[in-house]
């Protein structure tokens, strides 16, 4: 899950890590009153989850309080990659003597979080990591010591060359580390961290991450639950107990399995289709999960074909197909449907299905081959 | 016969009275799978299915001499779970648990290092020796032993692997899925190596998916130790970047681990990889009947996997002498595979 950055701007400023001052608007008139406030050059921020918001145009400068209405106007309702911006940040502009990157992530290779720091910050470390791979240095710290004074020392001296400076990165990677490890998160990110002409280090931008198998044990980020356009019907999908990626094309496709799932999808492309999203309904065979599967999926104008390729194992082939005759029978779709269905219980289920006049295909390839057959016809 | 479990594993199943760990202990037992304890925490003393229930590991393992211990606890104490396994000795621990935070999982990984535990999982189906043992909650009926051995990060997608391979009549040696999640116990190398050690054993067949770099990992090792052929499929080509496909580990982040790279990966190395599953058969097909140096052997294989009712032990492949370069690197090879084994035979 994916905090918004006046959420993560919370949590810093909580935990410690100078943040510069800011507030969020819902709307062009509160951009205009924040502004008025802080009575400085400030810049309106698209509240989105997603990066690349700069070259969108969901950040700009305002000089005056009129001119940050104007540029919430402007942000507010944006599409950014998918994204509707309902919010906008509006925070004072800060005085840049310089720019650094600072995270803490995952290192899948090393199974440790990983200390990524870089002098050339504000723009994406991949890049950095990619054209100067001197430019940056990671520190792994091992989950069992924690984060080490002397690995401070190495990040903060290759970060800054003022004694002072150090001093304040020092104190502000420390509690970087605390956060990402004490709320179980996936990443904390500040981009840049920036060293005002005062000499005050300061988080401009933050981006922080949970991870999702670590939610139920953090009740307090449940307010931060805010999602826009796609995102809301993924958000939808998880409490049903499923898992769902909104994409592009045409055949929806519902699979048991996350493997499967995708490959389901890549086979749909290998035989000249486009799937519409990727859903895994999961291990457990609760028919009321097809029906809520079904119904996300019809939900979907795309949609011309829904591909169902269910492989029983914990997952009931008779349960799955109760579900789907009972979807079928309630939700009344338009769109044809092809259904593969092996594994447990395979007899019944084609015996439920034969009864409603539902044809079942043995292989995942004629499957596919089929719904992108009726997915033209329809 | 396969790596990692044969017909000396004697299995514990931590969480036995829960829904998953009843419904899968009595399936692992009616395979033949050794199921010689449950344990529950305040259960100790009762009985599943006729299997004695204690209330710790320790206690089970001390009772029973097992070997081997499968996990079905809820997430929020799965972690727990496998310290107790490994603090009480436990050899192999499979974590079927889906679900556990990345950050349990880092400590659990680094404290393992300090044991003498193996971890497969978690977020994993578990694992099976065909007409063997099974030891996870995977179909066995589509199952069929022979000599290929198929590892996979993935559940369902394994069982349509393995389901086109038996349709095919090719038999498995052992299948193992490793898991879906950042942090698990044992990757494709360690499994790879297990393979290449393994007698039985004579083609792997590696499912890889988005996310991380355990497939270009594998790649390289099989370039480098690895004389049995390889063959790959991929998950994913079709996920777009920064979203999670179910698995918590199928995630391609800063542009890195997307199905392309670990294709071309193996391309590289001379692993054929699969565009579809329902290609993988013949590409173990001929890869076998590549790497032979007769004809003959061939025909042996597919003589062998047919006859699936054949008595276990005459699975040996005495095809051996027939490729020399293969067989004499089988046996020079440093053999850890059959030295675990062995261990476990003692017991």
């Amino acid at each position: 899950m994916n905090l918004h950055e006046y959420q993560a701007k919370e949590l810093f400023a909580q935990a410690g890590i100078p943040i510069p001052k800011g507030k969020v608007a819902k709307t062009p008139e509160e951009a205009y009153q924040i502004s008025s406030q802080y009575g400085t050059t400030v810049v309106v921020k698209a509240q989105v989850h997603t990066g690349g918001r700069g070259k969108a145009g969901g950040v700009k400068l305002a000089n005056t309080p009129q001119e940050a209405k104007e540029k919430a106007i402007a942000i507010l309702g944006m599409d950014i990659k998918g994204f509707k911006v309902e919010k906008v940040l509006v925070t004072e502009a800060a005085d840049i003597a310089s720019e650094a990157y600072l995270s803490v992530t995952l290192d899948r290779e090393f199974k440790m979080p990983v200390l990524i720091a870089s002098p050339a910050g504000g723009i994406e470390i991949e890049e950095v990591a990619k054209e100067t791979p001197d430019k940056v240095l990671k520190v792994r710290v091992n989950p069992l010591t924690g984060l080490l004074p002397f690995q401070m020392r190495q990040v903060s001296t290759f970060l800054y060359t003022d004694k002072n400076h150090r001093k304040q990165a020092g104190e502000i990677l420390k509690t970087l580390y605390a956060l990402y490890w004490q709320n179980d998160l996936s990443l904390a990110e500040i981009n840049p961290l920036v060293v005002t002409k005062s000499g005050q280090l300061t988080a401009l931008d933050a981006k922080v991450s949970i991870d999702d198998n670590a939610q139920d044990r953090h009740p307090e980020f449940e307010k931060y639950k805010e999602f826009s356009g796609n995102e809301k019907i993924e958000e939808e999908a998880k409490k049903a107990g499923l898992s769902f990626v909104k994409l592009d094309g045409s055949i929806g496709c519902i699979v048991n399995g996350a493997g499967l799932a995708m490959a389901t999808m890549d086979l749909v492309k290998f035989y000249g289709g486009l799937p519409a999203n990727f859903l895994d309904i999961g291990g457990s065979s609760n028919p009321e999960k097809v029906i809520a599967a079904m119904k996300i999926i019809l939900a979907d104008p795309n949609v011309k074909a829904i591909c169902f390729n269910i492989f029983g194992g914990i997952t009931r082939g008779d349960d799955v197909a109760n579900g789907i005759v009972k979807a079928v029978n309630t939700l009344n779709p338009k769109v044809p449907i092809a259904i593969r269905l092996v594994g447990t219980n395979e007899d019944l289920a084609k015996e439920i299905l034969r009864k409603v006049n539902l044809n079942v295909y043995s292989s995942m390839t004629e499957v596919v081959k089929k719904a992108i057959e009726l997915s033209k016809v329809a | 016969m396969g790596i990692l479990i044969d017909e000396k594993t004697k299995v514990i199943v931590q969480g036995i009275t829960g829904r998953d760990g009843s419904f899968h202990a009595r399936q692992m037992k009616e395979y033949g799978t050794k199921i010689v304890a449950g344990v529950t925490p305040g259960k100790g003393g009762e009985k599943l299915y006729g299997i004695p229930i204690f209330d710790t590991v320790k206690k089970a393992k001390e009772t029973t001499g097992a070997n081997c211990s499968v996990i079905y606890v809820p997430p929020a104490f799965a972690a727990d779970a496998i310290y107790e396994a490994a603090d009480a000795g436990i050899p192999l621990v499979v974590a079927i648990t889906e679900g556990i935070p990345v950050a349990d999982m880092l400590k659990v990984y680094h404290y393992l290092k300090t044991t003498q535990t193996r971890l497969i999982g978690p977020n994993c189906p578990g694992l099976i020796t065909p007409g063997v043992s099974k030891v996870g909650i995977m179909p066995a009926q589509i199952h069929k032993p022979g000599t290929v051995g198929v590892v996979s990060r993935s559940g369902t997608l394994t069982y349509e692997v393995v389901y086109n391979l038996t349709l095919a009549g090719i038999g498995q040696s052992t299948c193992i899925g490793i898991g879906g999640d950042p942090v698990i116990g044992t990757n494709f190398v360690d499994v790879l190596e297990l393979f290449q050690n393994d007698k039985e054993t004579k083609a792997v067949v590696l499912i890889g998916e988005i996310g991380g770099a355990e497939e270009e990992k594998a790649a390289a090792f099989i370039k480098a130790e690895m004389t049995k052929p390889v063959v790959a499929f991929i998950a994913g080509q079709t996920a777009p970047p920064g979203k999670r496909m179910g698995h918590a580990g199928a995630i391609i982040s800063g542009g890195a681990g997307t199905a392309k790279e670990k294709i071309e990966m193996f391309k590289k190395v001379g692993v054929p990889v699969a565009s579809t599953p329902a290609e993988i058969p013949a590409l173990v097909e001929k890869v076998l009947g590549k790497k032979k140096s007769a004809k003959v052997s061939t025909a042996v294989v597919r003589t062998k996997a047919a006859k699936k009712t054949a008595p276990l032990k005459t699975r040996t492949f005495k095809g051996n002498h027939i490729k020399p370069a293969h067989a004499l690197a089988a046996k020079n090879a440093p053999d850890k595979v059959g030295g675990n084994r062995k261990t476990s035979r003692k017991k």
